[in-house]
């Protein structure tokens, strides 16, 4: 059933990088439980913009928990507190009337704040462009079927595949570590055919760019795991783990 | 001007081979004196960018998103089509080519659709060799699936997740090329003019979307790969920064716009449920595989579906269409519902939604099987409802998705602006007045992958490279315009906010130029669509600094080019004396209420030349001839 909360809201505004930010505190009246999370956040720009005062910045596009753009940390956790949930798909009928509720920025050194709820997180892009992907052009694949994939292993390579490269993972771990983030495009390729040819020198190079990003190192937190809005599992870590040893041990492959 | 499509003589089967041979051709070494700028990093912009630049081009790239792999193309769920023909069901190119001419409604161009059916095959071969997982039997051989409009299984997927799939393959394609130094790409970018030099596109003018810096970038060729116009509705499927810019400034600039009232209604999303809604979800076409539609047979009968007896149930698209059922086209399916809804019969609270009921396909094949089909869509509806569709119907009701109109191209996908090629779901060119499911994703890459990488090369084959730099007074004027323009928006001050105004606009389209349009309707929108313009301008409040990250004054540029494109789809359904596909005016229906063209009169792609704001836009016509596929009326019994 629809029904409506009052909430108070403190919510990170910082005017840009380097600039020093604060919580600023709002009051959300009149909240209809069936809002999605940034709706609600779309309610408090309407009047923030009506009275004369600049909205708070944050990302966000297809709202419907895929495209990776969203995410915040509500309440100490990286899309709040439901479980295998986008910021976007997130309603308010998870939160109680009277509730406070602290929204702020992915917070890791390789994601610095651009804007209020606004970080950088080209260093992804630059993680996929140093090894994610199976060096082929266009033209002149073989046909479809001449590859034969056990349907587990199609599927264990999707559950890897659906990543939505949204940081949550970055933001959720102490030691800020992108090895979920890694982890899932490696163990993908690892898994499939295609990507054999280039595992070793994909995992070398994905995972040393990783360190040069600024990333942190895996201490087996797992919160990751737990915050991971497509819900990825850690063993795509600890085949990465075994793809990098493995790579260790090809003479050739540095 | 007369319109040339420039479709290359012979046999519709051979003339893609023909006109392959007879393009010119770009010398290898040459090829990276060429620099081509690719607007939009989605299916059509990502794989364009990624095949020119393995093919020796300069390529700069631009998305208004953060990272290429955000583009919207990401969302399509149910999957990609190919006339791969292996469940040896009867598929060929020909059928392929027939469905999809026959889906559009006869409104399509023989030729491009025939080249799409053909180079299907290719890019299912491609984006396995990308090592995307699609879904496998367990032999390890691909699956397919069924969607509407056809009567074969041709439709590959990865779970309700297909777009996102391609779309990171695509990206990790244009990553590698990138990490080569072969495309710069330039992110959080907003192109807000193309610049035309002696009637050839030189360049754009971007908006940096993080420091407000307006940058000239000087090029070739320019491809627009920037999507469709479905939010010009404010509220529809697509993602909150879809829009039509890009297309329309490029528009304003001598490219022609074709077919801008086909637009087409989804059948299956979660109905509207608030006045705060921001966006509709859709819940896949491939649900229809198993889902049935169903509306109480009494109006009016409120009771929670369970309790209503099968005896007391209307499951209207089987008995209507009965060798179709549930899998009648996307319009098709978006009418009936209407149809029902307007007879009382809608289910749910606003009594503007129908049953998508799970039950009889759960009883048959388990709920383990039906999880694996449709879990994640099953998750996103519990989410978003707080219903769970194992136990209880779906609801749903149709909402904006796609856009079949896009500016006009030629066989060769460039614009009546030379030099300027425009792909995917900013053209207008493959779908005629309805797109079948599972045919944007296949159009996007035929575009980007196979079809732009060859007809550009006959272009810049032509020309001189690098002959026109951002030191030109065309680039000085196109940036003071853009300054100008963004300084207007900011200094208003007035009291209603973008986001009223969009919302204000999109009731007007959705009213007025949605699923069913009258003339009188059409005639007052325009009116009212004039009016808010008008508002717009004199009393909108756009927040905040043009040096900074400014996201109202972005939505704010967007919706400025909205009003006055929206008023363009009202001229053109006005125009459009029948009913096709998407377009359906009322006063043109069959004695079933099925869409009734006219032929004779019709026939043709309504091609609309901007004049000035406050003049009315000149129509050309692009005659279709059909010389492969019957005109009939379409019937799906």
């Amino acid at each position: 059933m629809s029904k409506s909360i009052n909430l108070t809201l403190k919510v990170w505004r910082q005017k840009g990088p380097g600039v020093k930010g604060r919580l600023e505190t709002y009051h959300a009246g009149n909240i209809s439980t069936d809002m999605s999370f940034l709706e609600m956040i779309d309610v408090i720009n309407e009047q923030l913009t009506k009275d004369g005062k600049e909205p708070i910045a944050f990302d966000h596009d297809c709202r419907e928990g895929i495209c990776g753009t969203c995410g915040c940390v509500v309440n100490g956790r990286a899309h709040g507190p439901e479980a295998g949930t986008t910021l976007c798909q997130l309603h308010m009928r998870h939160f109680d009337d009277g509730d406070t509720v602290v929204v702020e920025p992915w917070r890791s050194r390789a994601f610095k704040v651009i804007k209020d709820l606004i970080v950088d997180r080209s260093a992804f892009d630059k993680l996929i462009q140093a090894g994610g992907f199976v060096s082929v052009n266009t033209g002149g694949a073989q046909d479809a079927n001449a590859i034969l994939i056990p349907a587990e292993v199609a599927e264990e390579a999707m559950d890897a595949a659906q990543c939505i490269g949204c940081g949550a993972c970055v933001a959720s771990c102490p030691n800020a570590s992108a090895m979920l983030f890694v982890g899932a495009k490696v163990s993908q390729l690892a898994l499939l055919p295609q990507g054999k040819p280039e595992a070793a020198k994909r995992v070398n190079t994905m995972v040393r760019t990783m360190d040069a990003l600024g990333f942190g190192n895996c201490t087996n937190e797992r919160e990751c795991e737990a915050e991971c809005p497509k819900e990825i599992s850690i063993t795509h870590i600890a085949r990465m783990n075994r793809e990098f040893l493995k790579a260790g041990l090809t003479a050739g492959e540095k | 001007m007369t319109l040339d499509a420039k479709i290359p003589g012979g046999p519709v089967a051979e003339k893609w081979d023909r006109h392959r041979f007879e393009l010119k051709l770009v010398n290898p070494a040459n090829k990276r004196k060429f620099t081509v700028i690719v607007v939009g990093s989605g299916l059509a912009g990502g794989s364009a960018a990624a095949s020119l630049a393995e093919l020796g081009y300069d390529v700069k790239c631009f998305c208004i998103q953060d990272s290429p792999r955000r583009a919207h193309s990401i969302a399509a769920q149910g999957g990609i089509n190919a006339a791969k023909n292996y469940p040896n069901d009867g598929d060929s190119i020909w059928r392929l080519f027939y469905d999809t001419v026959k889906g559009g409604d006869f409104r399509a161009r023989e030729a491009n659709v025939y080249r799409l059916a053909q180079v299907s095959n290719n890019i299912i071969d491609q984006c396995v060799a990308q090592g995307i997982p699609f879904a496998r039997d367990y032999g390890g051989l691909l699956a397919n699936r069924s969607f509407g409009g056809a009567q074969v299984s041709r439709t590959f997927y990865a779970r309700g997740q297909t777009g996102q799939q391609l779309l990171l393959g695509c990206y990790s394609a244009l990553s590698r090329q990138i990490g080569l130094g072969k495309v710069a790409m330039f992110t959080r970018r907003e192109m807000l003019e193309l610049v035309v030099v002696n009637d050839r596109a030189r360049g754009i003018i971007t908006r940096n979307l993080i420091n407000g810096d307006i940058e000239s970038h000087a090029a070739d060729a320019v491809v627009l790969a920037t999507g469709g116009y479905g939010n010009v509705f404010f509220l529809s499927t697509n993602a909150m920064g879809s829009n039509v810019t890009a297309a329309y400034r490029a528009h304003k600039k001598g490219a022609f716009f074709g077919n801008p009232c086909f637009t087409q209604i989804h059948p299956t999303c979660i109905p509207v449920h608030g006045t705060y809604q921001s966006k509709l979800t859709l819940m896949s076409e491939s649900l229809r595989n198993d889902g049935r539609v169903w509306v109480p047979k009494n109006p009016g009968d409120k009771r929670p579906p369970h309790q209503i007896p099968e005896s007391e149930r209307n499951y209207y698209l089987e008995e209507k269409y009965p060798s179709f059922g549930n899998l009648v086209p996307r319009d098709v399916a978006s009418r009936n519902a209407k149809e029902q809804c307007d007879h009382g019969k809608g289910v749910g609270d606003t009594g503007l939604a129908v049953y998508l009921d799970f039950a009889d396909a759960i009883k048959r094949d388990g709920h383990d099987v039906i999880a694996k089909k449709y879990g994640n869509l099953f998750q996103m509806y519990a989410k978003i409802t707080a219903d769970n569709p194992y136990e209880t119907p779906m609801m749903i009701y149709p909402a904006v998705h796609y856009t079949m109109g896009g500016l006009w191209v030629d066989y060769n996908l460039m614009s009546t602006v030379d030099g300027l090629f425009v792909l995917g779901e900013a053209n207008f060119s493959d779908h005629g007045a309805n797109r079948l499911g599972a045919s944007a994703l296949m159009q996007g890459l035929a575009d980007g992958y196979f079809v732009l990488p060859y007809t550009i090369g006959g272009y810049l084959a032509g020309i001189t490279p690098a002959q026109v730099g951002t030191g030109h007074q065309a680039f000085k004027d196109a940036t003071q315009a853009t300054k100008e323009r963004i300084h207007k928006l900011l200094t208003i001050n007035g009291n209603r906010t973008v986001d009223d105004i969009h919302r204000e606009l999109g009731l007007i389209m959705w009213d007025y130029c949605g699923m069913g349009r009258k003339d009188d309707g059409l005639k007052l929108a325009r009116t009212k669509i004039q009016a808010l313009r008008e508002e717009f301008w004199e009393n909108v409040n756009v927040p905040g600094s043009d040096k900074d990250l400014n996201q109202s004054l972005e939505r704010a540029g967007r919706v400025a080019d909205f009003l006055e494109f929206g008023e363009l789809m009202v001229v053109d359904a006005l125009h459009r004396r029948e009913s096709c596909g998407g377009h359906f005016n009322e006063a043109f229906q069959t004695e079933e209420n099925e869409a009734l063209r006219d032929d004779a009169n019709f026939c043709y792609v309504a091609a609309w030349q901007y004049q000035d704001t406050d003049k009315d836009p000149v129509l050309h016509k692009e005659p279709l001839n059909f010389e492969n596929v019957e005109l009939t009326q379409r019937s799906y019994k």
